[in-house]
């Protein structure tokens, strides 16, 4: 049993984190809150100095050909930190579309500029304000034009291209489209988000050039594929911020003083403590789960994804609203640094969509391992 | 990151599974025996041939194991299902521990061996009336008569207490200082003149535990384990031993009938599992047991390491147990009007559900708490200042108590 971390990823972890606290302190985070950027892009640059946009693209297109778990570690630091870049779209979900379901020719053409972060990638597949399905798709393409219109797309407003979901005849209702953001017909509109560090824009196509990624009709089955890989990434995210959020808690409660004594020391704030501290460790530990079949390509991946999703999203609402509950008014206080937590968990648990969706997919995987 | 074995743990592993394969007792071996001779008989085949309490020294009964032999080991014999042995449970996982590390070279050659074997059984006389979660505030009072101890009072919640030979004790010894530092440990044996064992009838109308009175009772000074007024720390051994059990499957069973009950009855004349309310809540308990289990893993690198495990595995019973409570309501729910039969015939899983629901109260609070054991996790783990205490400081016989 070697259910753990080999040393070489656990110092990458060290480094990362170190990295990030020199290069993405609180008052990074909240430089872009207060500012005009929508994210932290000389931070971005920096980070993909470090390598770590390269993590899992193999070498040949100019990446670092290492695992998954590398990628989790990071994750999980970058989470920690709430960095304020567009990792997790360009990486989990740009970068990881192509390795799926790209031709050779679209990756020679893409991932080396991903690897360097010269590029900026994202994934585009909500509509508006309900849960995406083939059959509700209205983006469509034909004849290599794209039409219609994409919400809420992550860092759409600094993306550089990006991968589409499009209704497709035939097969499963739907197609991957990749689509380059400063060609013609399309038009970016930034949406105002819950988390200012890490914005959202609606993407307007009118006859904009696309080229399939993969198969048309084959476009679900790969953004389902897609998610569940991302899945995991993103819970690694959410846990370094529950730990990060359950840390800021523990730290606030040990120093303040109510009634001549600690509020660390009252059952009341212990207890709630206890229980982020318990939610922080059962997803971690369905983290580990996750990043094994993801790495090791196991035929359970949709269940330990699932698993390690909604645990992730739970442990980190918990933690970050606890939070602030633990700092009373001055959590409250735009001067404090417990919103950024707050914001970022909500973000990361509909991004790739809902607890609800998850908990749905979870037990549809546990049904058909029960059925085997 | 991978599940195998390493090579040395496979060969272990086939060791074992090849012994059990050829030495599990058979349903006829055991069908005209009552439970306590089934656990008996296996608990001496296993200790004959140097396979019980395995990480024990092999001077003391064991086979000198590894830490992670030891789970290896319980994983190959927890595939046969239910084999008798809950009854050495106490003894060879609590007192057994304390006696190796506080008892005199002749108590663990006298003793351990027959813990091991099964030969003799023993119960752990702590809780009282007055001392739960509190427990160092425990009356039953030791008063020194030449070489011997006279004990007065009564313990409570003992499991076993009926059919044990021996007990460990924790008394108080002297009144007059702070709670802590009066108390001292001993062992004795349960047929000593004096001792009355009396059932508790449990809410579920079961009775596995008792009230034992002591009255007079005598117990050499030999038999004292630690100096005397060291009693709490000596306590602290066996309670470290009570909390930590490693890789618990977090009520595995239950959910697969939970799942298979969901599949079979329906909502509106749908299977209820196609309800997403019921999927939420099934993916929720799902979340809890794969996390428990993937921490269990966790904590078996360490071991395969040869290091200690984090305290990551305190989370273990404080997850479990409320969880298997709601999930058994949960299920009588899902039956509707038939959730409140519970007959081995007519109920699904044979009642199963309704059996948890009236035994999980007790595991909510046996060997701590809920809520003891959420304070054990936010101040050793998280590191959390402890309540001021109004008896801190105090002499044990003037501070302010209740009506019990």
């Amino acid at each position: 049993m070697n259910f753990e971390f080999s040393d070489e990823q656990n110092l990458l972890r060290e480094q990362a984190h170190g990295f990030l606290a020199e290069h993405c302190p609180m008052s990074k985070v909240r430089a872009v809150l207060d500012g005009e950027q929508s994210a932290d892009l000389e931070l971005w640059q920096k980070i993909a100095e470090m390598g770590w946009t390269a993590t899992t693209i193999p070498e040949e297109f100019g990446g670092l050909g290492l695992s998954y778990l590398e990628l989790a570690v990071i994750a999980e630091e970058l989470g920690r930190a709430v960095a304020p870049t567009p990792f997790s779209s360009s990486v989990y979900l740009a970068t990881e579309a192509l390795l799926l379901a790209g031709s050779t020719e679209q990756k020679e053409r893409w991932l080396p500029k991903l690897a360097s972060g010269e590029a900026i990638g994202t994934f585009a597949i909500s509509e508006g304000p309900s849960r995406a399905t083939p059959a509700n798709l209205q983006t469509a393409a034909q004849g290599g034009a794209l039409n219609g219109s994409k919400a809420a797309v992550p860092d759409g407003d600094i993306a550089d291209v990006a991968i589409v979901v499009a209704k497709a005849d035939g097969g499963d209702g739907a197609s991957l489209q990749l689509v380059e953001l400063d060609g013609e017909g399309v038009s970016i509109r930034p949406q105002r988000t819950l988390d200012f560090s890490r914005s959202h824009a609606r993407l307007t196509f009118a006859d904009a050039p696309c080229e399939p990624l993969g198969h048309p009709g084959e476009g679900w089955a790969h953004t389902e594929r897609l998610f569940d890989r991302a899945a995991v990434l993103f819970a690694w995210e959410q846990v370094g911020g529950a730990e990060a959020a359950l840390e800021m808690a523990k730290e606030y409660a040990m120093g303040r003083y109510a009634f001549g004594r600690p509020i660390a020391s009252y059952q009341a704030i212990k207890h709630k403590l206890a229980e982020a501290y318990v939610k922080n460790t059962l997803a971690r530990s369905n983290g580990y789960y996750g990043a094994w079949a993801l790495n090791t390509g196991a035929a359970e991946l949709p269940l330990a994804a699932a698993t390690a999703r909604v645990s992730a999203i739970q442990a980190y609402y918990y933690a970050s609203k606890e939070n602030i509950q633990t700092h009373g008014g001055m959590g409250y206080t735009w001067e404090f640094d417990c919103q950024f937590h707050y914001r970022r968990a909500k973000l990361l648990s509909v991004n790739i969509g809902s607890e609800g969706l998850w908990q749905d997919k979870l037990v549809t995987a546990l049904e058909q391992a029960n059925a085997a | 990151m991978d599940f195998n074995d390493t090579p040395a743990e496979a060969a272990f592993r086939e060791e074992a599974r090849a012994w059990l394969k050829d030495n599990v007792p058979t349903e006829a071996e055991l069908a005209d025996l009552n439970l306590m001779q089934q656990s008996k008989l296996w608990q001496k085949r296993k200790y004959d041939a140097g396979w019980a309490c395995i990480r024990w020294p092999k001077e003391y009964g064991g086979r000198g194991a590894t830490a992670i032999e030891q789970v290896i080991w319980n994983q190959e014999e927890a595939k046969y299902g239910g084999l008798p042995g809950g009854v050495f449970s106490i003894g060879q996982g609590m007192a057994a521990p304390t006696l190796m590390t506080w008892g005199k070279e002749e108590h663990k050659q006298r003793y351990l061996p027959k813990l091991a074997s099964g030969e003799e059984i023993w119960c752990q006389l702590f809780s009282e009336p007055a001392g739960g979660s509190d427990l160092a505030a425990l009356r039953t009072k030791a008063e020194k008569d030449g070489d011997e101890w006279v004990i007065n009072g009564q313990k409570i919640w003992t499991s076993g207490a009926h059919y044990s030979d021996y007990g460990i004790l924790v008394v108080r010894t002297d009144p007059n200082v702070p709670k802590h530092k009066g108390l001292s440990y001993f062992f004795l044996d349960m047929k000593s003149p004096g001792v009355e064992t009396k059932p508790i009838k449990q809410l579920s109308g079961d009775a596995n535990f008792n009230e034992v009175y002591f009255t007079d009772v005598r117990i050499p000074d030999s038999q004292r384990l630690g100096e005397v007024g060291q009693g709490w720390q000596v306590s602290i051994t066996t309670l470290m031993n009570e909390r930590a059990s490693i890789g618990g499957g977090g009520a595995s069973s239950d959910f697969r009938a939970l799942l298979d009950l969901a599949q079979t009855v329906t909502i509106n004349d749908k299977p209820a599992i196609e309800d997403s309310a019921v999927r939420a809540k099934l993916a929720d308990w799902h979340c809890k047991r794969s996390g428990l289990k993937y921490t269990g893993y966790r904590s078996l690198s360490a071991l395969s390491r040869g290091e200690t495990p984090g305290p990551e595995n305190s989370i273990g019973k404080l997850v479990a147990a409320p969880m298997a409570q709601d999930m058994a309501s949960f299920a009588m729910d899902l039956m509707e009007m038939s959730g409140a039969v519970w007959d081995d015939e007519d109920s699904p899983a044979a009642g199963l559900f309704q059996a948890t629901f009236m035994a999980i109260p007790g595991f909510r609070i046996a060997g701590g708490t809920d809520e003891i054991m959420a304070n054990i996790i936010a101040e050793r783990v998280l590191g959390l200042p402890q309540e001021p205490r109004l008896d801190k400081g105090i002499p044990f016989n003037e501070v302010p108590t209740g009506a019990g």
